[in-house]
């Protein structure tokens, strides 16, 4: 039987006003890749910070890996969906993804030789290593989501959690991503919002349906138009088109 | 210049008050790009002017001032901090307040206190070339823990500096650095104190970092820079007070503001240049 890493217990969450999410169930099992879709302000960052530990959640149990997810933090990484740091900072590609060696590394001074040995790898794998010296603020969209997920996979999580990882970002470099993330899901269980099912669904191999609550949870070949229309309170049209 | 130059090797209370700036530009480097890099100008803002309660106060009850200054500093910068991590909404009145208070308790201490006169102009304007050299080795003092907290806990304070968020999640303890990061704030207050006052600290605390911000490419390399262009300033505004007899902090200050605007100048040239 393969363990469940993250189980939802009944969950519901308020900031200060409405309910953002209402008994929320969910498992996920370790090694699953897992895509949370559904329309906007329908709870999906929400449930993502709830995993995360940085929201205690109003009623339920969140637990991850059986224990409260900030006792857990150490073994998950997270690319955000704004990164919450200003362009001008004055920091490398090379140091952003140390940063995500904290918690794995020695607590005082700078950073070790291991540490820099260790981010090589990550920065190879996720293609920015020619980029190591650059400014942060020189990056594109598609360049800085690498550097965010090289940081999150910095300190080797057993659980990655992504919030629109390509939201500003080209359709290619979207599907590069996508790619080196299924990649990714043979050592590691992922958690990915989005708000495209339609692309997410070639990737993933469970999609949780939000919308305040948890409409359905399943795999991707049992998605129909039905739970979609459930899902965003409207028909999807699919439009064909072709690029000559 | 010159003369200054030449009353530099003869007089000790130059040589004193060109070691203070040294002294001052070291921790000042340091925090100034913390202060900078964090965007927490105004919180600076609050507890250099808060700190005229605790010398005020310190005055009156007989105690140096700058012990009263460094207490007064270190409480503003927790209660500052505990004001800017729990009470977001109103955290710029609150400062605000903070800020004016603090300067009201300081003015009517000193206003109890005979001679206040003279202390309250040195003490809002500084004067550097009064500094007493027992003062160096306590500025001494406070560099080195400066630099050491600096050193230990420069992965703490960068993750801080740069996304608390992501820092929280790898198990930084966010809220601790934060205050310990306001303490250091305090601490390279009063350094400045007695260089150019409690009126102009920000200004020397933040412009050699801001001008050092546009040529580096870490905080480390920024850190470096400002210690260098913050001794630069303070010997340079020393020098050209000199021969006019202007005030000397004042005239650091111009100086390190000229400088900054001349930078930001020739950096946006840089940068329009390149598109």
């Amino acid at each position: 039987m393969i363990p469940t890493l993250v189980r939802f217990e009944d969950v519901s969450f308020r900031y200060s006003g409405p309910m953002v999410l209402e008994s929320v169930h969910l498992d996920i099992n370790e090694g699953e890749f897992v895509g949370v879709v559904g329309p906007n302000a329908g709870g999906k960052s929400t449930l993502l910070k709830l995993m995360l530990g940085l929201l205690p959640p109003t009623r339920g149990k969140v637990s991850v890996a059986g224990r409260p997810p900030q006792q857990a933090t150490r073994m998950m990484g997270y690319v955000p969906q704004y990164p919450a740091f200003g362009r001008d900072f004055p920091i490398t590609v090379e140091q952003t993804v140390l940063l995500g060696r904290l918690g794995v590394t020695r607590w005082w001074g700078g950073w070790s030789r291991a540490d820099r040995e260790s981010i090589r790898n990550v920065m190879e794998r996720t293609e920015i290593a020619p980029l190591a010296r650059r400014q942060l603020g020189t990056l594109s969209g598609g360049q800085l989501q690498r550097v965010l997920l090289a940081r999150a996979l910095a300190c080797e999580p057993a659980l990655l959690l992504l919030d629109e990882p390509t939201a500003n970002i080209d359709m290619r470099s979207e599907s590069d991503i996508f790619d080196l993330l299924k990649e990714l899901n043979r050592k590691m269980t992922i958690v990915v919002v989005s708000h495209d099912v339609g692309f997410i669904s070639q990737y993933v191999t469970r999609v949780a349906c939000l919308n305040r609550t948890l409409i359905c949870c399943h795999p991707t070949y049992e998605l129909d138009g039905r739970t979609i229309k459930q899902l965003y309170g409207d028909a999807v049209q699919m439009v064909g088109h072709s690029h000559d | 210049m010159t003369d200054f130059v030449a009353a530099l090797v003869q007089h000790e209370f130059l040589q004193t008050a060109v070691i203070a700036g040294v002294l001052a530009s070291i921790g000042c480097g340091v925090i100034g790009s913390y202060v900078v890099v964090k965007r927490i100008t105004f919180l600076a803002g609050g507890i250099a002017h808060a700190v005229l309660g605790g010398m005020g106060a310190a005055l009156f009850y007989g105690v140096d001032p700058l012990n009263g200054a460094l207490a007064a500093a270190v409480i503003a910068a927790i209660v500052i901090g505990l004001v800017k991590l729990h009470l977001r909404q109103h955290e710029d009145t609150t400062i605000g307040a903070m800020w004016a208070v603090g300067m009201a308790v300081g003015i009517i201490f000193i206003s109890r206190t005979p001679g206040y006169q003279v202390d309250l102009m040195s003490y809002l304007f500084g004067n550097i070339l009064l500094v007493p050299s027992p003062d160096l080795r306590w500025m001494l003092g406070l560099d080195v823990l400066l630099l050491s907290l600096t050193v230990v806990f420069y992965k703490q304070f960068l993750a801080v500096c740069f996304d608390e968020e992501f820092a929280r999640l790898r198990g930084v303890p966010v809220t601790i650095f934060y205050l310990l990061l306001l303490c250091m704030v305090a601490i390279s207050v009063v350094l400045l104190i007695q260089v150019v006052g409690l009126i102009l600290v920000i200004a020397l605390l933040t412009l050699p970092a801001a001008i050092a911000q546009q040529y580096a490419n870490s905080v480390g390399r920024m850190m470096v820079l400002a210690i260098a262009l913050g001794a630069l300033f303070c010997v340079l505004g020393l020098g050209l007070s000199y021969r006019p007899d202007f005030p000397p902090g004042a005239t650091i200050v111009l100086v390190t503001g000229a400088a900054f605007l001349l930078s930001s100048l020739v950096s946006a040239l840089v940068r329009a240049g390149r598109r």
